[in-house]
């Protein structure tokens, strides 16, 4: 079997992150760059997958400017086979329309049985790139899962929404985003990351994949919120609930 | 007045959701809402009534035998349908799990644009034009899809407002099997509804409990403040890790983002992470132990004390009010 799984290059959630306030695209330049979390939890999923099967493949693919090759690299030392990277300054300011077309046209020529992604970046938080992504390809989704069972010929699991949760399935190929229900990722170790060198990586640029480059969506204008400030500190000397219970008062917040 | 289509996820027992207030709200403001629909039966008196009462002047209601084990495919057909039959100016959708996914395969199926995860949208000459809060509520976007139509995911819980009631007319669609390979849904949990509890998104007042609370069975002190303060119950990240409630509740990052009037924190920290998902309510209210927690740096009132001995003492003070 062969998985791609989707990976993408973020800003830190760690530290304040910035947009540029000249293009309303984020300030790469602001935070240190990490491989967005759930997209890791995609990459353990489909490690799991071939500590089970060696005969699996594990391919990764993400779109990014050149820094983005460090997080491939590390997607290598955690253990995937091969690496995709959509590389292309006319494609620094893409948009989801453009980013998802992006992404499907690189994953045409990629033959994969399985196509793992999260369900949404820390970054962008649309959710909507793998159903994009899906229908380009002509692919059943099953997004946002709790749990997955990855058979030969088929893919099921359990999705998680407000209303419950509901056991889904699809033949492969197939596409399935996971949600932080997953396993928290696997660390690269130090034959990982030396065998890591030697895998391939293959780079594509926008005319290469035969998409365009013009985004749909613009930024109109964009307006930072100033920073919030701490306000009365209590400790707690037996009259805390008391003082809590006033100060709710006269805020009219009861 | 322009058409704005907008999808209503009916639950699979045929409820109207939550989100569908805000979603004909704004479809109201932006034009003429004409609500999407599927389900396994034409829809029932009752529903047309509830999806009146809530501004859908049209109905254009999609039903048939596979409506409810299909994932997502008729939802997505059903739209295309109705875009095809109405012209709209813009699709509304809300950020659901389903709800993005039938925004974004309708948006490649009709080369329309998308404006994502959007809490505010209004119509200037014409031009629709979304607000998106960004980084956790520190950026204020205005963004628009200026050459194509525009496929708009509302965060749930971000409108308050409610669209004029009307009799809607409704249009039934028989339901044809989708192109293609699908996914299938094969059966259903329902979430236990709390009737007595308001949803998270969209509540007023939000009570959180993090890793302090140290246990499941602890976490009743959270969900016993909120039923004083008649508050939705969230969580912190650590304390839906542990188990303590579900990841529905989790707020922050990647969870759900709110805007109450009044946010709880009962034995959060208040990492960058969970802040991102509330920073922007209105007051903050902290109880936590440690007086250099960084949860402090933003509540307007912060108590340095045990959850175990506050919360329960608030409770009876905020019970013997009533
Ligand atoms: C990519 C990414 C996304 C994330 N998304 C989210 C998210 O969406 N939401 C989220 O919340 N986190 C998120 N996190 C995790 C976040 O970084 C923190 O780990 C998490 O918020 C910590 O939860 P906590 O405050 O409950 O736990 P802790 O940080 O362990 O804090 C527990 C607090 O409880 C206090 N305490 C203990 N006992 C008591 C007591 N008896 N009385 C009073 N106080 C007490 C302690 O002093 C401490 O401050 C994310 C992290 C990453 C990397």
């Amino acid at each position: 079997m062969k998985i791609v799984v989707l990976i993408k290059q973020v800003p830190d959630t760690a530290e304040e992150r910035r947009l540029d306030p000249g293009t309303g695209r984020v300030d790469r330049q602001a935070n240190d760059p990490v491989i967005d979390e759930i997209t890791e939890r995609a990459l353990e999923l489909a490690l799991s997958v071939k500590d089970k099967d060696k005969s699996t493949e594990v391919a990764v693919l993400a779109m990014g400017p050149e820094e983005t090759s460090k997080a491939i690299r590390k997607a290598l030392s955690m253990g995937a086979d091969s690496g995709i990277h959509i590389l292309d300054p006319a494609l620094a300011g893409a948009d989801i329309t453009l980013t998802a077309a992006a992404l499907a046209a690189a994953l045409k020529g990629a033959q994969a049985d399985l196509i793992i992604a999260g369900n949404e970046s820390t970054d962008g938080r649309a959710g909507i790139v793998p159903a994009m992504v899906a229908e380009h390809l002509g692919l059943p989704l099953l997004g946002a899962l709790a749990s997955a069972a990855i058979g030969a010929g088929t893919v099921s699991g359990e999705r998680l929404n407000d209303a419950g949760t509901q056991r889904v399935s699809a033949p492969l190929p197939a596409m399935l985003t996971v949600t932080e229900s997953f396993e928290e990722a696997r660390f690269p170790n130090f034959k990982g990351i030396m065998g890591a060198k030697r895998k391939p990586v293959t780079t594509l640029s926008a005319s290469g994949l035969g998409i365009a480059t013009e985004p749909l969506s613009t930024v109109i204008d964009l307006e930072q919120r100033p920073p919030r400030t701490a306000g009365r500190k209590i400790i707690d000397e037996g009259d805390a609930a008391a003082q809590l219970v006033d100060f709710l008062v006269t805020q009219r917040l009861i | 007045m322009q058409n704005v289509v907008v999808l209503i996820e009916l639950t699979h027992t045929g409820h109207v959701p939550a989100s569908a207030r805000g979603l004909l709200a704004v479809a109201t403001r932006l034009g003429t809402p004409v609500a999407v629909t599927v389900s396994e039966i034409p829809l029932e008196a009752s529903t047309v009534a509830a999806l009146g009462e809530l501004g859908a002047v049209t109905i254009h209601a999609a039903h048939g035998p596979s409506a409810h084990s299909i994932l997502v495919a008729h939802l997505v057909d059903a739209l295309d349908a109705a875009v095809t039959a109405h012209a709209p100016a813009a699709v509304l959708a809300a950020s659901s799990v389903d709800g993005r996914e039938a925004a974004g395969r309708l948006a490649v199926r009709t080369g329309a644009g998308v404006l994502v995860d959007v809490v505010d949208a209004h119509s200037i000459d014409g031009k629709i034009t979304t607000t998106h809060s960004v980084f956790g509520g520190n950026y204020t976007v205005h963004a628009a899809v200026p050459g194509a139509l525009p496929i708009i995911t509302l965060r749930s819980g971000a409108i308050d407002e409610q669209a004029p009631a009307v009799t809607p007319e409704v249009l039934n669609i028989e339901l044809a099997a989708p192109p293609g390979t699908v996914a299938t849904i094969d059966s259903y949990s329902d979430a236990p509804e709390n009737q007595a509890r308001p949803e998270l998104r969209g509540a007023a007042t939000v009570v959180s409990g993090g890793r302090g609370l140290g246990s499941a069975e602890n976490f009743v002190l959270v969900e016993q403040l909120a039923d004083a303060l008649g508050a939705a119950v969230g969580a912190s990240r650590a304390a839906v890790d542990a188990g303590f409630i579900s990841q529905t509740a989790q707020v922050g990052q990647t969870g759900v983002s709110v805007s109450p009037q009044l946010y709880v924190a009962l034995g959060i920290s208040g990492a960058i992470q969970h802040r991102a998902g509330m920073q922007t309510a209105k007051t903050i209210v902290a109880i936590n132990q440690d007086e250099d927690a960084p949860i402090f740096e933003i509540a307007d009132l912060g108590i340095v004390g045990d959850v175990f001995t506050v919360v329960p003492q608030a409770i009876e003070l905020l019970n013997a009010r009533r």
